[in-house]
């Protein structure tokens, strides 16, 4: 498989672009892996690519229902950052962070991260010091943020609404400069083709049915195309997540699943370089230009549990009242597409990396609105968690029993309604 | 747009509705186990199918309905009043 370069890319600019080689295979599953991963999103990709990378372990496989990157990895609004409050929040985003800054290189694939700053703006006094507040916890755990008042904001993005009668008075912003926004699908093709590289087959077009066990121990997994055994079974389906797990006994979780959508307008010239969001009683919201022009932006979830892969109407018109509040210019942009992905919103609103009930099955779940930034650290740490058969220092805040200990990671303060996180 | 059929005030849309999450959690009594109250507060079916949950219609009559409603299609089924007296006094005069 060929290595990715501007002289490959001159050789075959040369040779009409016939040499190019598929980027993964598509190999035909083996009767036995060591590790088992259901789930072909970014999470599975990754951990697949970190199992092999960090731990030598390349009998691997993915088994993926649809096509790669099919659920929330090609579903949301690829906004990266780790500006949280909890540090145990920001210590993991702020890993995958920094995974991101490097990713291209190391994936020999451009996941074209561009770090171009998040403003998240606040509109009242108490908005401010929880700002303030957010800062100082992200300066502790060693992270650059700033506090910007109104007049920085103005220079930043002259063309927020800043009028005397603006719904939502910006009176400042805190500034992450190293947030920014990759592009979804190069995510999940460049940890396929990579961990493709280091010799994981990356099954699509096979569905899991049944997760085998023997004596309260994951052994395998049932498939559309046949029975796979494994020493390990990893679970990383995002929204599917209850479904998943009820297969292996595991009947109720502290999941939800929720939709949540996205939204992208039609190409427009260079208007917003950077991403920016805001969120105030009654609304939510965050936008950025995607390279190609397109506005995209997302709000809030439809508020009700769903696994239907499509958005409702009362949300579409919330979502719009909140970019005409904060930028009027957009009124007349039409809208291209809009769609929704399936939350597996998670009683405390952060996610969920453990070992379960079942020996040798694991499962990562509960990623809420935060799956898409955590993609490298998620593979990270699920990998590690897997071929140790324990969580990590930093993992272990996200174990599955948290909730019956009492040790939640409640970021909003929200207590445990998953539709409010 | 989902359309629910409240009891009392007939067929409306969802937006007029507040959703209040699965219904087939019981609250146990407050000297029941850990493991009761773990169950009650964090541990959810989570259906992908049929699910029955709580439905306040806020800017309605107010009342706290209980909806049969399929999370994958989104086809709502049966509706009832969750209060069981309220129920009971509107299946008597039926």
């Amino acid at each position: 498989m060929s290595h990715y370069s501007v002289w490959s890319v001159l050789r075959e600019g040369l040779r009409g672009q016939t040499g190019w080689d598929r980027a993964w295979r598509d190999p035909a599953p083996k009767s036995e892996y060591d590790v088992v991963i259901i789930g072909g999103g970014g999470h599975g990709l990754a951990t697949a690519y970190y199992l092999a990378k960090n731990h030598g372990i390349t009998n691997v496989a993915v088994v993926e229902k649809g096509w790669l990157g099919g659920g929330n990895t090609g579903r949301n609004t690829t906004i990266v950052r780790s500006n949280y409050v909890q540090p145990v929040s920001t210590q993991f985003y702020e890993h995958s962070v920094k995974l991101w800054e490097n990713l291209s290189h190391d994936l020999n694939y451009n996941v074209m991260f561009s770090q171009r700053g998040q403003l998240g703006l606040f509109h009242t006094p108490a908005a401010r010091d929880a700002q303030a507040k957010r800062v100082n916890t992200m300066l502790a755990c060693g992270i650059e943020a700033e506090l910007l008042n109104r007049e920085q904001v103005m220079k930043m993005v002259p063309h927020l609404d800043y009028s005397e009668n603006a719904r939502f008075p910006i009176l400042g912003a805190i500034l992450q400069r190293r947030a920014g926004t990759a592009r979804h699908d190069a995510v999940a093709w460049g940890f396929a083709r990579a961990a493709d590289k280091l010799g994981v087959d990356i099954l699509q077009q096979t569905e899991v049915t049944g997760i085998l066990r023997e004596g309260g121990r994951a052994v395998g997994v049932e498939t559309s195309r046949g029975t796979i055994r494994a020493k390990k079974v990893g679970v990383a389906v995002a929204g599917s997540t209850g479904h998943v797990m009820a297969m292996a006994g595991l009947e109720r979780l502290p999941i939800e699943s929720h939709k949540l959508q996205a939204f992208v307008s039609e190409p427009l010239k260079p208007l917003l370089d950077c991403v920016v969001s805001y969120g105030a009683p009654g609304s939510h919201f965050y936008i950025s230009q995607s390279d190609k022009g397109g506005m995209v932006f997302g709000g809030d979830l439809d508020f009700y549990n769903s696994y239907a892969q499509r958005g409702n109407l009362p949300i579409v018109q919330d979502v719009a009242e909140c970019a005409m509040a904060i930028m009027p210019c957009l009124g007349r942009v039409k809208l291209l597409r809009h769609w929704a992905g399936i939350m597996d919103m998670s009683m405390d609103g952060t996610h969920i990396m453990s070992k379960t009930p079942v020996d040798n099955l694991y499962m990562n779940a509960g990623w809420c609105y935060g799956g898409f930034k955590a993609t490298p650290a998620s593979g990270w740490h699920f990998a590690d968690l897997i071929a140790n058969d324990r969580p990590d220092d930093l993992t272990a805040a996200f174990s599955l029993d948290r909730f019956e200990r009492g040790y939640t990671i409640d970021e909003k303060g929200m207590g445990p309604t998953p539709k409010l996180h | 747009m989902i359309r629910i059929t409240c009891p009392f005030c007939g067929t409306r849309d969802h937006s007029e509705f507040s959703y209040g999450g699965d219904a087939t959690v019981d609250y146990p009594p407050l000297d029941a186990s850990m493991d009761e109250w773990n169950a009650a507060i964090y541990r959810r079916s989570n259906p992908r199918g049929p699910h029955k949950e709580y439905w306040h219609h806020v800017n309605g009559c107010r009342a706290w309905l209980i909806v049969e409603r399929n999370t994958l299609t989104h086809e709502v089924g049966a509706v009832t009043f969750a209060h069981p007296g309220l129920r009971k006094t509107v299946e008597n005069s039926a």
